[in-house]
């Protein structure tokens, strides 16, 4: 008797903790969680190592700017203003003052601590109930140095996954295509940075034209289309070595490319005498599949998560339109049936949805619709934005959107934007220069 | 017949001459364009006197208009007459599309002037097609007539 009591006393012990602050994402959020971001403490001789190697005064407080920043990029928590803050962050993080806390009105808290050992970067950090007086989580890790802002994006995750129940997707990259130069000549490279726009890099040199980059279920491999030599093909790029090799390599034009989720397969269109059809390539016996055989433009192929079904464009009853088969090619069925054309569509990670690019009556929207095409749902009007890519969870959308000219043809830009499934929190990510094309990476750490 | 059922006569014929011409003058519209085919001369270039360079295309369209056919029959004699010419044809979309099927559209607005040249003698060894989508616009305007021209195939010399 004594036993099971116990037993039930262990089961619902874990249930009471969950049962403290809680986010809802699943609809627009009017009212922010209000939470406080304690910078992280740090010890003298630590901030003097983390300054002599990374430069940052205080490291501490720089990771914990990145936790703030992210949380405020969801539109899901408001981070309070570091100067109200009434306690010491070593204080904080051994025993928050939780009236303090409380006064400033915060109901999370995320304190921690930074020190240097053995050459490296070791992290703790907490999350805590304001207002039941509890922690909620404590974790620590150790990393180089360098990593420093991954930390901040980790820390993100965690915190995000603990008080909204779904993963997060702070700790991933972003792959695009830079542009520079007028319209009618831009200069094409193909970029990557964080997440958050920060540590950009460009992975061509902008001698060719590069579009439509997208990751390996691994991030290690980059497919995307390339004019190397003014022969549109797809290729193959490792992101660490730099190597580059070309898949596509048939006597016409390949396109279109995206990995299978398995990433063992190149899914793509191959265009030769007027018509595009949708091909796939194993990577390790390069064996090459066609999988539909229509007179009509077949392309933009992606798969579900599963790798049992495919959604690709097609204009075969006249127009662009929006399908889904078998991932044999078999059992083509139209999705799309609303006014306008559909082009793009994406699979979610999560499977239940596909995102979409519509156009109709001159006006390009970024919509979502479930695999059998019930509940269309348009998050975003403009004149021009298409190419929607999913965070790793899910729950955010990002893609390209471009100006409208003036008369004169001046006023052209590019660049990338995000908006949550909701509808809500429609953002411009930030970029060094203009940008399209942008494809989400997976979380890099699990 | 009284005065007002004349005037009343004479205003309904007013009224559906006016609605004819309305439809005519939006089917030919003004100057460059017809329907949304662009007819101007502006960007086009000269493979050799009397020879333009390039074709257009309506809105989504591949199909070539009488216009286009008989630009591209003067490319054919011209590519009889020197047969030691090969060519490139780069097909080309407005930026009214998303990006990949616009690739796969411009591949085949080139395909279509090569189908065309190949039913006037010009062997397909010495045609080649090369699709820049929207990629490569001739007119940055974000207007009608700036994408007239843009949907176009363009024959290049390739040697």
């Amino acid at each position: 008797m004594l036993f099971r009591y116990l037993v039930i006393l262990l089961i619902l012990l874990p249930i009471k903790v969950f049962a403290l602050i809680e986010v809802d994402i699943t609809r627009g959020n009017l009212n922010p969680l209000p939470v406080a971001v304690s910078p992280l403490a740090i010890d003298k001789k630590s901030k003097e190592n983390f300054k002599k190697i990374l430069k940052k005064i205080n490291l501490g407080l720089e990771i914990s700017k990145i936790v703030e920043n992210n949380l405020r990029q969801s539109g899901l928590f408001n981070p309070l203003n570091k100067e109200a803050f009434l306690q010491k962050p070593d204080i904080a993080n051994l025993k928050p003052r939780f009236e303090d806390w409380n006064l400033i009105k915060a109901q999370a808290l995320v304190t921690g601590k930074v020190t240097f050992v053995d050459e490296k970067l070791r992290v703790e950090f907490r999350l805590w109930d304001v207002l039941a007086g509890k922690e909620m989580m404590a974790l620590a890790f150790t990393t180089v140095p360098s990593n420093w802002r991954r930390v901040g994006h980790i820390i993100t995750d965690k915190v995000y996954e603990r008080l909204t129940g779904e993963k997060g997707y702070f700790d991933t990259r972003i792959i695009y295509i830079s542009e520079e130069g007028p319209k009618t000549n831009r200069i094409k490279k193909l970029a990557i940075m964080d997440q958050d726009g920060f540590n950009n890099k460009f992975l061509t040199l902008g001698n060719e034209l590069v579009l439509t980059p997208r990751f390996s279920p691994t991030n290690q491999m980059v497919t995307y289309l390339s004019y190397f030599r003014n022969l549109p093909r797809v290729y193959l790029l490792d992101i660490e070595t730099g190597m580059q090799e070309v898949v596509g390599d048939f006597p016409g034009m390949t396109f279109a490319p995206r990995f299978s989720p398995d990433g063992k397969k190149i899914i793509m269109s191959f265009a030769k005498d007027g018509n595009s059809d949708i091909y796939t390539m194993d990577l390790e016996n390069r064996i090459v599949e066609r999988i539909s055989n229509h007179p009509s433009i077949d392309t933009s192929p992606s798969y579900s998560p599963d790798g049992k079904y495919i959604t690709f464009n097609s204009d075969r009853s006249g127009y662009q339109q929006i399908y889904i088969m078998s991932s044999n090619g078999k059992n083509v069925k139209r999705i799309s049936f609303g006014n306008g054309l559909y082009g793009t569509p994406v699979w979610s990670p999560r499977g239940d949805l596909i995102a979409f690019t519509k156009l109709h009556k001159g006006k390009f929207y970024i919509g979502v619709m479930r695999t059998d095409g019930t509940g269309e749902r348009l998050l975003t009007e403009n004149f021009y934005q298409e190419a929607p890519s999913w965070s790793p969870n899910g729950r955010v959308l990002i893609f390209y959107r471009e100006t409208k000219t003036n008369s004169k043809g001046e006023g052209f830009s590019a660049k990338l934007w995000s908006i949550d499934l909701t509808g809500y929190n429609e953002k411009m990510v930030e970029t060094e220069t203009d940008a399209s094309d942008p494809s989400w990476s997976s979380l890099l750490s699990n | 017949m009284n005065l007002s059922k004349i005037l009343k006569n004479a205003l309904l014929i007013l009224v559906a001459s006016l609605v004819l011409t309305a439809c005519a003058t939006k089917k030919t519209t003004t100057g460059q364009l017809q329907g949304d085919v662009y007819t101007g001369s502006d960007s086009v270039e000269y493979l050799a006197s009397g020879v333009p360079d390039r074709v257009f295309f309506a809105t989504n369209e591949t199909v070539l208009t009488t216009a286009s056919r008989e630009t591209l029959r003067k490319q054919a004699a011209w590519l009889r007459k020197n047969s030691d010419i090969n060519v490139v044809l780069e097909g080309h979309a407005d930026e009214r599309g998303t990006r990949e099927y616009n690739l796969a559209l411009g591949e085949r607005r080139a395909n279509s002037a090569k189908d065309y040249l190949m039913t006037y003698g010009i062997s397909s060894d010495r045609i080649s097609v090369l699709s820049y989508g929207k990629e490569k616009p001739i007119d940055s305007g974000s207007n009608p007539l700036a994408w007239s021209k843009n949907r176009r195939s363009v024959t290049v010399k390739a040697n």
